[in-house]
């Protein structure tokens, strides 16, 4: 089985941004990076699948060359190679053209399985998952908290809002995954040498027509001071007061 | 006059709320409004959908088992209405299905819009990045403007519109199927639907205590139960109800941070709440400096006879 795993490579989540001196761009100073936190569960996902039926997880993502350090560590954790679409300006562009640049990479490489995480934690469209499946003309299920494949066919289970939804498909197929998939694993060492061997390709992703222009970008407002109504139980009715009277909310 | 979709679900013979404010904020842009319904009840659903501002309702029958003929056969109405924009709430139905319309119609796709501005024919919306931790207004070159709508943020409004029913064409089989579905233990709200949000965190200090919190949700009768990172990675609650960076973002009328100290992670997911409460034993926390009111005290004290008191304030109605 080949699996491809896609991840991108977004801010901690302790970055606390600013806003550029143009008003319309991210301040990046200082800023760490990692694989989006669903991608990681992503690619456990990818390898999970390969252990159980062999074959190849590759890695692919769309960002700046050093972006081999996420790729790296997905490497170590156990997949077989990486590909990297270079890209300076990755973190602003569209979730379309994001899945346009993998779709026709993936075309390329083949795959039965594309794994990614349901969002990433930097511009949260949740997007580029099923518009990958949608170019490619794939079955499709987002937000999986379960994955059982069987030749070629699968089954997942999906976090709706009501509860848990399951459904049937045929691969080639594309998911994209929720936190409660699995745990991700910690590369070993001997994972983490084994990566340095392991090859990685770079191309550039070419010209992205990007349908979104940014107006203005900004810090939310900040919230009205508010105040401590009391301590303990004995604040109760000082509260419900508050909100009922002040708030008027009750 | 410009024509706008709005993917209407529903469920029981109604449209649900969130489809609602997505109406509302269709019909508040000047638009003609035109509402799909997809799969078995649209038809009982349709007629619904003029009182909250649609002039026109297309239902696709048959079940709506598989998401890609869903999202073909709505892309088929929002290009055959030649539609400027096409809206749904950002439920878990709508996440899914409005990226692969969005591809289906070469148009991308605004996540979780909290505002849609109409400048002279071409729309503009405010969505969150970074989980909220940035207010972004954007713009589409496209042709098309595909955005799914936060819930809780956009009015129901209505409108008192007749709404001409028409049944488009039936679903047909896709290459996933549903083949079931698990209801969540009882028929508790989802987290990002609920207008009140009871949310406990590591000060609570192990799951059973989180037995307060549903009394409290449940004296409320309208309310949730939300998680901190910290409590769901202990496993004392499931991760569907974790708010925050990576979970939910949520924006209620009341939300209470019970034993939350505030890390930047989860007030992104919640800091666009109407009201926020905080209820925690360090008066230093940095919850307090986000919450309109705060108690300063134990939990297992407080909740308790918060409870109590939302109960009889319930009772006199």
């Amino acid at each position: 089985m080949k699996i491809v795993a896609c991840i991108k490579r977004v801010p901690t989540t302790d970055f606390v941004p600013r806003v550029g001196a143009d008003g319309k761009s991210i301040d990046a100073a200082g800023a760490q990076y990692m694989a989006s936190f669903y991608d990681e569960i992503a690619v456990e996902e990818a390898i999970q699948q390969k252990e159980k039926h062999g074959g190849e997880v590759i890695v692919l993502t769309l960002g700046p060359s050093d972006t081999s350090k996420e790729v790296r560590e997905a490497l170590a954790k156990g997949a077989d190679r990486g590909v990297i679409l270079t890209d300076g300006e990755w973190s602003g562009r569209d979730p379309l053209a994001t899945a346009k640049v993998l779709a026709a990479k993936i075309k390329e490489l083949g795959a039965d399985l594309v794994i990614l995480g349901r969002v990433g934690t930097d511009r949260d469209n949740a997007a580029v998952g099923p518009m990958l499946a949608t170019l490619l003309g794939w079955a499709s299920v987002t937000d999986i908290v379960k994955l059982e494949l069987a030749g070629t066919q699968g089954t997942a289970k999906r976090e709706a809002d009501g509860g848990i939804e399951t459904y049937s498909f045929a691969l080639p197929a594309v998911v994209t995954c929720q936190k409660d998939l699995n745990t991700p694993r910690y590369a070993a060492l001997k994972g983490i040498m084994a990566a340095k061997k392991k090859p990685v390709d770079e191309a550039p992703a070419g010209a992205l027509a990007s349908q979104v222009e940014v107006v203005k970008l900004a810090l939310p407002p900040a919230r009205k001071a508010g105040r401590i109504v009391g301590e303990g139980a004995a604040a109760v009715p000082s509260l419900l007061d508050a909100l009922r009277n002040e708030a008027k909310i009750l | 006059m410009t024509t706008i979709v709005v993917l209407v679900e529903h469920a029981a013979g109604a449209p649900r709320r969130g489809s609602l404010e997505a109406l509302g904020a269709a019909h508040a842009l000047g638009a003609e409004v035109v509402a799909v319904l997809c799969g078995d009840g649209a038809a009982a659903a349709a007629p619904h959908c003029g009182k909250y501002g649609a002039a026109k309702a297309v239902t696709l029958g048959g079940p709506a088992a598989s998401p890609d003929a869903v999202a073909a056969g709505i892309a088929a109405v929002v290009k055959g209405a030649s539609a400027s924009a096409f809206l749904c709430s950002a439920t878990s139905t709508g996440r899914d299905l409005a990226p692969r319309v969005a591809a289906l119609l070469d148009s991308t796709l605004f996540s979780d819009c909290t505002a849609l501005v109409n400048e002279g024919g071409r729309m503009t919306v405010t969505r969150p990045w970074l989980a909220g931790k940035l207010e972004a207004t954007l713009r589409s070159s496209g042709p098309l403007l595909c955005a799914t709508l936060r819930r809780n943020v956009f009015a129901v409004k209505e409108a008192n519109l007749t709404c001409a029913v028409s049944a488009g064409p039936a679903l047909g089989a896709g290459k996933a199927t549903l083949t079931g579905v698990e209801a969540r233990a009882g028929s508790k709200l989802d987290v990002s639907e609920a207008p009140v949000v009871v949310s406990g965190g590591r000060g609570l200090k192990e799951a059973p205590h989180f037995a307060l919190l549903e009394e409290l949700a449940a004296a409320f009768g309208n309310a949730a139960v939300g998680a901190s990172r910290a409590v769901v990675d202990a496993g004392w609650r499931p991760h569907s109800e974790q708010v925050g960076q990576t979970g939910k973002t949520v924006s209620p009328q009341l939300y209470f941070a019970v034993g939350i100290s505030g890390a930047i992670q989860h007030v992104a997911g919640m800091k666009t709440s109407k009201v926020i409460v905080a209820i925690n034993k360090d008066p230093e926390a940095p919850i307090f400096k986000l919450a309109d009111f705060g108690i300063v005290g134990d939990a297992f004290e407080v909740l308790p006879a918060l409870t109590e008191a939302v109960k009889k304030l319930k009772a006199q109605g």
